[in-house]
């Protein structure tokens, strides 16, 4: 077992950055399975590293409250914002939440006094470990995979289809929407409070426009319909630059290269284009 | 002071406003939210720095340089990305993504080719110059910025508004198949709204380069967040909103900055969007569109 110790001391922190980018890969998939395209979710992602961050450092609380608190303060304020964003549709809706992202981000750069401003807040305890996130990512999966079959599952396919063809079948669109705004937001406030109980440190800029867009390019290359599909994304997106690393300082130019290729090739995401070749190969 | 903080509002509005009007003309006719426009910015800086450094070109002609560059560039992207996306179908957020790839690749060749340091116009390509105008002191280089910028939009404007080419524009934008229908060359116009996208983006880019005089490999990021923030307060996909927004934006910084502080520059232009949003949803001049069933 020794390779593993020598695997794990390297690896350990890109194993769990996978699975809080697939947390928040699947935290966009319930958005983006419901025909809402939200870009808040580093915005939520903030909220709930920030508000966990400051119960574990300054009082004694226990993890699991703590990530639940993060949860559940990204919650609150999607609960908030999300009547009446949700007006909104399309486009207009991804520039709100953008700019919902952007007012988080400044205004947690500027309560210095709580959030240490642009520096940041240093010195997070390191509570959490592999079982924690591997734990919520696969609670997280199963709840999908579960639902996306239901009842519940097919209405939010409804939706993202046709929204008046299905208001008008008697269903609470309204409603829907705002409850996959909120999961999507409980979620990525998850990610965001476990995330930041592995990397000591977290800071404002960390959940700025790139790490929204970062979140929406898991999404969609990944493929929205199925869970499976965050898993692949996510996966993808954090270990590409790791699998990369050979290439030097042209890495990032690979990088991008790929993604231009999925899109280009699979333009419904890696797990459309998987099925489609796998049918292929068995007819 | 305020005479000052006009004239500062006026450059950096103008480019921004130019900035914002490539941004738009991709959204209203390709109906892309082109995430490179930034990137094609840095390019437009990177290529007029070019045409000073090696060639000691003067200014001018350094701006037709970047403006030929991004053409080109616009061109390529047109034709490698966002036509095969077409031709394919791809949903509404393919092309999206892809630009971000595309934008980490331009950034990356840029860096790679001149590195990530901060660099600079040699202090005598610049103007020099100041003219007294009632009781500011005016810098040449903002005077030939405002020039520039409301030169490039109002020829925009006047080849939307009256030349056959706009009027095939605003049809492709209403409807491709119905303007393929009236005998417009789709393909063909596509990749024109691309080019000209592209060109406004480099010369805004070469413009900000003068008014700051930095240009470095991530500079087309903060851009583009002003650039999507201009385009929701004017109205996505409207011409007008994006020019009207983009002197906005450049006052409401210019004045924050000069009368609250600067650090809450970005507060307040976010702040602002967000409540343009959520009261008027389109956009202070656009007009949502509308589905029924």
């Amino acid at each position: 077992m020794e390779w593993l110790d020598s695997f794990w001391s390297t690896y350990s922190t890109l194993v769990l950055s996978t699975g809080t980018n697939v947390l928040l890969a699947l935290s966009i998939y319930v958005t983006l399975a419901c025909g809402l395209l939200s870009v808040a979710n580093a915005g939520f992602m903030a909220i709930g590293a920030y508000s966990a961050v400051l119960l574990t450092l300054h009082t004694v609380t226990p993890l699991p409250l703590a990530l639940m608190v993060g949860a559940i303060a990204a919650a609150m304020v999607a609960l908030l914002i999300g009547v009446p964003t949700l007006r909104l549709s399309g486009v207009y809706l991804a520039m709100a939440t953008l700019a919902f992202g952007e007012v988080v981000r400044i205004l947690i750069l500027n309560a210095e006094d709580v959030t240490g401003g642009a520096l940041g807040l240093n010195g997070i305890p390191q509570l959490v470990g592999v079982f924690e996130v591997i734990t919520s990512v696969a609670v997280a999966l199963y709840v999908f995979l579960r639902l996306a079959h239901s009842r519940i599952g097919r209405t939010i396919t409804a939706i993202s289809q046709d929204e008046i063809a299905t208001e008008l079948m008697g269903l609470n669109v309204r409603a829907y929407k705002l409850v996959c705004f909120v999961i999507g937001a409980a979620l990525a406030g998850l990610a965001g409070a476990l995330n930041a109980h592995f990397t000591f440190f977290i800071s404002p800029n960390e959940y700025g426009f790139e790490r929204a867009v970062e979140i929406l390019a898991m999404g969609v290359i990944g493929g929205v319909s199925s869970p499976w599909g965050a898993v692949l994304g996510g996966t993808l997106i954090t270990a590409l630059p790791e699998l990369l690393r050979g290439m030097g300082r042209y890495r990032p130019l690979i990088n991008g290269v790929i993604l231009i290729m999925i899109i280009l090739y699979s333009p419904k995401g890696l797990w459309d284009g998987l099925q489609t070749l796998l049918r292929r190969v068995r007819p | 002071m305020l005479a000052q903080q006009i004239i500062n509002g006026l450059s950096l509005g103008g480019v921004y406003a130019l900035f914002a009007l490539g941004f738009t003309l991709v959204f209203g006719v390709l109906n892309v939210i082109n995430l490179a426009h930034g990137a094609i910015f840095m390019i437009g800086a990177y290529a007029a720095l070019y045409a000073v450094l090696v060639f000691h070109f003067s200014l001018l002609p350094a701006i037709f340089v970047a403006a030929l560059v991004t053409g080109v560039a616009g061109w390529i992207l047109d034709k490698l990305i966002f036509a095969p996306l077409r031709a394919r179908r791809a949903p509404h957020l393919a092309p999206m993504i892809a630009t971000i790839g595309v934008s980490i690749c331009l950034a990356s060749i840029i860096e790679g080719y001149f590195g990530s340091e901060n660099l600079r116009f040699p202090l005598d390509t610049l103007p020099s110059s100041t003219l007294s105008l009632a009781s500011a002191q005016v810098n040449w280089l903002d005077v030939n910025i405002i020039g520039l910028a409301l030169l490039l939009m109002g020829g925009m404007l006047w080849v939307i508004r009256h030349s056959s080419t706009g009027r095939a524009l605003r049809a492709l934008a209403e409807s491709p198949k119905a303007a393929a229908l009236l005998g417009v060359n789709v393909g063909e116009l596509f990749g024109a709204t691309s080019v000209i996208a592209s060109i406004l983006g480099g010369v805004s880019g070469v413009l900000i380069a003068l008014y700051t005089n930095s240009v470095f490999p991530h500079m087309g990021q903060p851009m583009l967040h002003k650039g999507i923030a201009v385009v929701i307060i004017g109205g996505m996909g409207d011409v007008r909103g994006a020019l009207i927004g983009g002197f906005f934006l450049g006052f409401a910084e210019v004045l924050t900055i000069a009368y609250i502080g600067s650090n809450m520059r970005d507060a307040v232009a976010f702040g602002l969007l967000f409540s343009v949003l959520l009261l008027r949803p389109a956009g202070l001049f656009g007009q949502a569109p509308q589905r029924r069933a």
